[in-house]
């Protein structure tokens, strides 16, 4: 905690020179961003301002650059223009006030490790290069593991799992990361209503701490009921703003463009908020 | 059978040289790099051959730096020849390696007319011959190849032991690796290094054929039989042990049998972890194939309900 209040210095509004877009209370400041593969952009001119504090989802259809804005972010990626500030500062000195979860289907769930020996991954960038995995590390994961509520399934070996417990699982390793702000790329995705409804509360959780978190969505209909800040995208950044403001028609049809199902499936949602 | 001091060196040279090469073999086929041990073992030769070219001494120490540079310059120029040349990796590492193997080679023949240096032996190895070759430590006969290759498996062993942690999270989710700061490349190259020197180590006594078998067969044999992490190392080393014994056992009892002289040592080893690989595949408790043909016709047969079936 001590390392997370030296970052939130209180001279936050002194912003010096290199960081002029990156203020040091902004969870993530995003500027100029355009990522491209094989010379094709993915992310065009790209500019955000996270606030601190908020559930973030960020909508947009298939092909958008969802994924690949949160993994530049995350310096997974090459960018072929612009930055990235975390906290004010470059993604590589602040990894340990950044927490991710992948798409669950970028791992081999075949692999030989346990469901506690996989959550306590998340504590290995305080352990550090060489040190070892020991009763601390373990009491966190498992304390984790409670908080998503499979506890019940630590000895489990990860191939076991259903998909939901497999999300569950990568939750509760994003959790012992201990992290302030939050990457998470689907978490959504193909889950049973339990596991939707135990990530939602973690989420919640995460918020009441002050988190911020930052969620690829794909369920239209959900995203005004989860989210208080929505980040609209299709290749650029159509909206980013409160959900109430943002999260409308117009800006919708100008994400989806002429998708025809996908407007219903926004007009149904919109519905939904009206009610 | 006559038994002598000889063979059990030859199996001890035998059983070494499989469990160092299985300690970085578990991560590769972990990490779906199975084809990249081939690639490297094959790969070293130009390494070795400059290493060779110019001390001209065996198991020198320029000659394992030489193998494992150019192990890890395997592993980036394919990514260089997959990412710029568009082909997909399985093509460029096919490209990349026959290209070094083939300047090895030329080295190697080349050279083969001033020194020492004889092809065959580098891929198929003269394991028979290392017990002749020895060196004397605290007053015992101890062939060469069982000391460098001793030292190997330690090097081998620490690297794993001390980056274990590091290793199996890069292996399983390179994302997080990354994001984490355990940089996933870096933990790569130093596996390909690994592979390259335990290849240095093992090409003059048992040949480069064996170094690819054991990186690969004793792993997959112990991923049938154990979804841990660790019984899957202990696993595959004692199937590398067991195909150590096995392969000569039937390298100087088998070709008896039908009135021939002993065969390759290198080679039955090679097969005999197939055979071993192969009983796993069948009989393993958990999925082995004829394990599952019979609960299923065991469950059948006792009619069990359709929902308990698929829980």
């Amino acid at each position: 905690m001590s390392d997370v209040l030296q970052q939130m210095s209180p001279t936050g509004d002194a912003i010096g020179e290199d960081l002029s877009f990156h203020p040091i209370n902004v969870p993530l400041a995003v500027h100029d961003l355009t990522v491209a593969y094989h010379r094709k952009p993915v992310i065009w001119d790209v500019d955000l301002d996270i606030p601190e504090g908020k559930l973030v989802g960020v909508v947009g259809p298939n092909g958008a650059g969802k994924s690949t804005l949160l993994k530049t972010c995350l310096d997974l990626i090459p960018r072929a223009s612009g930055e990235v500030g975390v906290y004010g500062k470059p993604y590589k000195e602040q990894r340990h006030l950044v927490g991710y979860v992948p798409q669950r289907e970028s791992v081999d769930w075949d692999f030989p490790v346990s469901v506690l020996d996989l959550v306590a991954m998340g504590t290995y960038r305080h352990l550090g290069w060489f040190r070892r995995v020991g009763e601390k590390q373990k009491a966190a994961a498992m304390n984790a593991l409670e908080q998503v509520g499979i506890a019940h399934l630590a000895d489990r070996q990860i191939s076991q799992l259903s998909g939901g417990q497999q999300q569950r699982t990568f939750l509760a390793r994003a959790l012992t990361q201990n992290a302030k702000l939050y990457f998470m790329d689907e978490p959504f995705a193909a889950v049973d209503a339990a596991t939707e409804e135990a990530i939602v509360k973690i989420l919640q959780q995460l918020n009441s701490e002050g988190k911020t978190c930052i969620v690829v969505h794909h369920d239209l209909a959900t995203v005004a009921r989860y989210f208080d800040w929505v980040v609209l995208l299709n290749m650029r950044v159509v909206a980013s703003g409160p959900t109430e403001e943002v999260f409308t028609k117009t800006n919708l049809e100008k994400t989806y463009g002429g998708s025809l199902s996908l407007l219903d499936e926004a007009a149904h949602a919109l519905s939904r908020i009206a009610r | 059978m006559n038994w002598t001091s000889f063979d059990t060196w030859i199996v001890v040279v035998g059983a070494l040289c499989a469990v160092a090469c299985t300690l970085p073999g578990c991560f590769l086929v972990l990490r779906k790099m199975s084809m990249m041990g081939d690639a490297i073992s094959h790969a070293v030769l130009p390494g070795i051959a400059i290493g060779f070219l110019m001390t001209g001494a065996r198991s020198s120490i320029p000659m394992f730096l030489g193998a494992a540079i150019t192990g890890v310059l395997t592993a980036v120029f394919t990514q260089w020849v997959s990412k710029f040349g568009r082909v997909d990796r399985g093509a460029a590492m096919g490209i990349v390696f026959t290209t070094l193997f083939a300047v090895g080679l030329i080295l190697i023949v080349q050279a083969a007319d001033h020194v020492d240096l004889d092809p065959s032996c580098v891929l198929y190895g003269a394991m028979e011959l290392t017990p002749l070759d020895t060196i004397e430590v605290l007053g015992v006969m101890i062939p060469r190849a069982a000391i460098s290759l001793s030292i190997v498996l330690l090097l081998n062993l620490s690297l794993i032991t001390l980056l274990f942690k590091e290793l199996k999270l890069s292996s399983f989710d390179e994302g997080l690796s990354n994001t984490l700061g355990f940089s996933s490349n870096l933990l790569q190259y130093l596996l390909m290094s690994m592979v390259a020197v335990t290849t240095v180590a093992a090409f003059e006594a048992v040949g480069s054929i064996i170094v690819i078998a054991m990186l690969i067969v004793p792993p997959a044999t112990a991923l049938l039989l154990t979804r841990r992490l660790i019984p899957m190392i202990v696993i595959a080393a004692s199937v590398g042990i067991l195909s150590a014994i096995l392969g000569h056992l039937s390298a100087v009892t088998v070709p008896k049998l039908f009135g021939y002289e002993s065969t390759s040592t290198s080679g039955s080893m090679a097969a005999a972890t197939g055979f071993l690989f192969t009983i796993a595949w069948l009989f393993n408790p958990s999925e082995g194939l004829l394990v599952k043909q019979f609960r299923n016709t065991k469950k059948i047969n006792e009619s069990v309900p359709v929902e308990e079936l698929s829980s």
